[in-house]
Formats: structure tokens, sequence, C-alpha cells
């Protein structure tokens, strides 16, 4: 039983936590909300003030803007379509009976270690350089022409690494989920004479089905995000082939210092981001009633 | 289990794995290789054998100054997960062991402030740090990076702290043990684990971490991110001076990352699937 004593002693323990995060996310957000409609120009500040809706209008009418929500959602389900399928193969892969399996476990997880700067810089200057890196090399000795991966298919390119260092994340995940499945099931199911397909289908996927839901929710609100992959290679060139949202907020507030217009652009990432939010929120809220 | 394995399935399943597994792996291992070749051996084609010269990680502190950026890293992702640590210990302890109506929606809300994309409050929080004089400062950026953990920080915390099971604190109570004697000897012991994979997983996160460490950073208080960041635009021949950069960068966290499998599925999953 809890006490009246015990009770408020629970609420000073909780107390620095939600109040700092409080903070965190209510200050920013005002500010940016603010922002976004105000013309406000640090280099210029002579016709600084409120403007209404107007960023939201110049930013929905700059050609970038559509590009780069369709950049954003590209690289989002690429990704996702890449390291969920990719996943599951692998994790049926890495679980079938073999000599050092834990070997391959942490060579496999290990990308996922990477810090994005120096993924996005590896890939670009050792891999796919097109006169030094690797697949230039391969390329050469099959007699062909190396590829301007940069130049000619920048997201291409940049949804390779993303999709790289997030593999190892869903394969892990999955594999974690498909060694809990009980043998004795496998089994019987073996014994009844279903076949490996039958087998996947019927039993191993719905098993998985959650873990592959939490892996599409966590891998989108991370891949709305990406920036450092996009900022050490491409720069969101060229033109804005490569740029995505986030990557437009940070040109339009640092750059250009179009403080209202990026604002406008933070205010549209957080409704976006939002969206995604309330399913991942509804499928992990799920598990706290077991 | 009892169903048999054959030897052929096995050595066919063992191939198949290794030979992915080194692909997955292989950029890693191309750029330690790469480290240790001269600039010109790194440039000659593809080549797996280094002459195993040493010079690129001398070069790399001589005309970098990496060290400095390092000890940043350490001092930035340690010091936000412990501060991170001091702040959540608490409050997941007050939410595993004395629940009320309202602990759910407050675990779901400080998840939700995770959902925030950073660039949404990007410029605010630049305004914020400018005006503050925080820019470029450790203190600052440690702060930062405690708020965008501490709520996977708390999540972790009390999908441990929920497995302690209640009754071991009425038996030590029945036993006559003081509030202090059950905190050091009932429940410190078996919570050590748990504080110690959080602390772990956010390290991990905190070194990796990508955005605020390069745009709140120009200097004196930049980690390894910003550094390797700087080698965005090209500077010569510089491809074995990147990957002694890159080897050193990812080199510690890889190592941890290795110790914490487990771990981190139950942490980036908030304990959905364990």
């Amino acid at each position: 039983m809890a006490t009246q004593q015990t009770r408020s002693l629970a609420r000073f323990m909780m107390a620095p936590s939600v109040v700092l995060l409080l903070v965190w996310m209510i200050v920013p957000l005002v500010f940016t909300l603010w922002f976004s409609f105000q013309q406000y120009n640090p280099l210029n500040p002579i016709r600084d003030g409120f403007v209404g809706f107007s960023n939201y209008a110049l930013f929905y009418s700059n050609p970038a803007f559509l590009q780069s929500i369709l950049n954003t959602l590209t690289i989002v389900v690429s990704v996702l379509l890449i390291t969920v399928i990719g996943g599951i193969l692998l994790a049926l892969l890495i679980d079938q009976p073999m000599w050092g399996q834990g070997i391959v476990r942490i060579l496999v997880i290990s990308p996922f270690f990477v810090m994005p700067p120096v993924a996005a810089l590896v890939w670009k200057n050792m891999i796919m350089h097109p006169q030094y890196g690797v697949f230039a090399d391969i390329a050469r000795f099959f007699g062909g022409q190396p590829i301007d991966w940069f130049g000619q298919h920048p997201l291409t390119a940049i949804i390779i690494i993303v999709a790289w260092q997030w593999l190892p994340f869903a394969t892990l995940i999955l594999l974690t989920s498909l060694q809990s499945l009980d043998g004795e099931q496998k089994e019987a199911a073996e014994m009844d004479g279903a076949g490996f397909v039958s087998r996947f289908i019927y039993l191993t996927l719905p098993h998985m089905s959650r873990a592959i839901t939490v892996v599409i929710l966590i891998q989108t609100i991370f891949l709305l995000s990406v920036y450092a992959e996009i900022l050490v290679t491409t720069n969101g060139g060229p033109g804005y082939a490569s740029t995505n949202l986030p990557f437009l907020v940070y040109q339009k507030a640092l750059l250009e210092f179009k403080i209202g217009q990026a604002s406008a652009g933070g205010v549209i990432a957080v409704i976006l981001a939002n969206i995604v939010a309330f399913f991942a929120m509804r499928a992990v809220g799920k598990n706290l009633d077991r | 289990m009892a169903r048999a394995v054959t030897t052929r399935h096995k050595t066919i399943a063992t191939a198949a794995a290794w030979i992915v597994a080194l692909l997955i792996f292989f950029p890693i291992l191309y750029t330690i290789i790469t480290s240790f070749k001269s600039e010109q051996e790194a440039i000659q084609g593809f080549n797996l054998l280094p002459s195993g010269t040493m010079e690129s990680y001398t070069e790399v502190e001589a005309q970098n100054g990496y060290f400095k950026f390092f000890l940043n890293s350490v001092l930035l992702s340690v010091g936000s997960t412990i501060l991170a640590l001091l702040i959540a210990v608490p409050a997941a302890w007050s939410m595993a062991f004395s629940p009320s109506k309202r602990t759910k929606d407050i675990l779901m809300w400080m998840l939700s402030t995770k959902m925030m994309p950073a660039v949404a409050v990007l410029f605010p929080i630049y305004l914020i740090f400018r005006d503050t004089g925080l820019l470029d400062s450790r203190v600052g950026l440690m702060v930062m990076l405690m708020l965008i953990n501490l709520p996977i920080v708390v999540w972790m915390l009390y999908t441990y702290f929920r497995e302690i099971p209640g009754e071991i604190l009425e038996a030590a109570r029945m036993d006559g043990a003081s509030l202090w004697n059950e905190i050091i000897y009932v429940l410190t012991p078996m919570a050590v684990p748990g504080i110690a994979s959080t602390m772990l997983l956010n390290i991990i996160l905190a070194w990796n971490e990508a955005f605020w460490t390069i745009r709140l950073t120009t200097t004196e208080a930049a980690p390894l991110t910003a550094f390797i960041s700087s080698f965005s635009s090209p500077q010569g021949l510089f491809w074995a001076k990147l990957s002694a950069a890159s080897t050193l960068a990812i080199a510690p966290i890889l190592i941890m990352g290795w110790f914490s499998q487990k771990q981190l599925v139950r942490g980036l999953t908030f304990g959905a699937v364990k």
C-alpha cells in the first residue's frame, strides 16, 4: 500500500526528469512556432515583424520544398524496405545452426556502432569514390565504367549508406525475436509436415510481426531526420537532388538566415513526425498493458 | 531441441552467413586496413595488405590535434550519461516501485519528446546557446546530450527496475531491515546490472550523436563527430589519414557495442522486444 508519504516522495523523485523534459519540449517549440509567423533576419533586421502565414506560403512555393519532402519520404521508404526485408532474411540465416555464430553476429551488428559522419565519409571516399573507391576498382576489373555515385545518383548513394547503418539494427532485433520462438512449436509444425515456406508464413512471420512493427516505427523516427550523412557527402546537391526536409531547414536557418521560413519548415517537420509518433506510441503503449 | 542437423546443412549455412557478414563488415575492415597504408598506397587500387606504416596515425595527431577531439568525445558522452543517470534513477525508481495511475502516461509522454525532430528547434536552441554563451562549450553540449537521451535512460531503467520483485523488499522489511539497509543490501545489488547496461548504451548513443555535436560546436568543445565531418571537403591525399581518424573514432565504441548487443535491443525498442 502506498502511503501519503511515499506518494509525495515518489512525486519528488520524478520531478527533475519531468520538469527538465517539459522545459526542453515546450520552450524551443514555442520559439519555433513564434518565429514561423515572423519575418526575422539577423543580417537584415529592418523588415522584421509579424507576417502571418506568408512564411509557410514562401516555404511551400519554394520548389526545393516539395522536392525535399519527396526526398525525405524516398529515403524513409527505401531504407525501410531494404532493412526490413534484408533483416528478415539475415535473421533467418544467422538463426541456422552454424560454426562461429557469435562472430557472425558481431560482424553484422558492427555498422550500427559507426558514427554517421564516419560511415558516410568511408563510403564516399573508400567505397564509392569514382576514381579510388572499391566499386570503381571492381568496375574497372570487369572492364566497366566506374559510376559517379554522388554526382549521378546522389539520393541512391545516401540510401545505400543509411541502409548499411540500419540493416544491423533490424537484423539484431528480428533475430532476438526469432530466437524467442518456441522450439517445440516449430518442431510440431515440422512433424505435421509443414515445409520451410509454410512454416515461415504461418508461424515465424506472425511471431515476428511485433518486432517488425517496432523496427519500422523506430527506424522511421530516425530516418525522418537523416542529417550528417547528407552534410558530409553531397551537401544536399547537386541542386536539391539529395536535400531532405531537415537539411533544407538547416540551410534556410544557418546558411541563408531566413529564420521565418526555416521555422515554418520546422513546424512542418514536427507535424510529419507527429503523424508517425501517433502510431509509434500506440504500438509501444500496448506493451505496457501486458 | 532434438532436431538432427546434418553437417551439410550446417556447412552451407556457415559459408553463406560468413560471406554475408564479411560483406557487411567490409567497409569497416577496409578502413582499418587502409589506416595502416601510406597515402600513396591508399590510392593505388584495391589491396588488402598494407605496408603496416603508422604514419597516418601520427599525422592525424600532429596536423589535426586528434587527441583533443577524442577527449571531448569521452567527456561529453560519459558526462552526459552520468548526468542523465543522476536525474533518471530516482524517477525510474519511483515509477517502478510506487506506480500511480498516471505513471504510464508520464512514461509515454517522455518517449514522445524523443520524437520531436531536432531540426525543428535548431534555431531557438542555437539562439539560446549563443545568448547564454553556451555555444561551443562542453557544459552546454553535455546538458543537450543529457536531454536528448533522458527519455531512453528513464525507460530503460524503468524496465529493469520493474523486474525486481517487490516481495523481496517486503521480506527484507519483515526481517527488520531499515530503509537504509534495504537500499544498500537488497536493492542496489539487484539494480546495478540494469544501471550498468543503461550506462553503456547511453554512452554509445551520445558518442555517435551527430546533429547537435556538429551544429553547436566550433573548436573548443568539438567532439569526434565534428572532427570527422571536417574531412568532408577533400584535402589532397587524405585517404589513409581519414581511415586512421575513422578507426580511432569508432574503435572504442565498436568494442563497447559488441558487449552490449542484448541491452541494445532492449534499450532501443523501449522494452518491447527482449
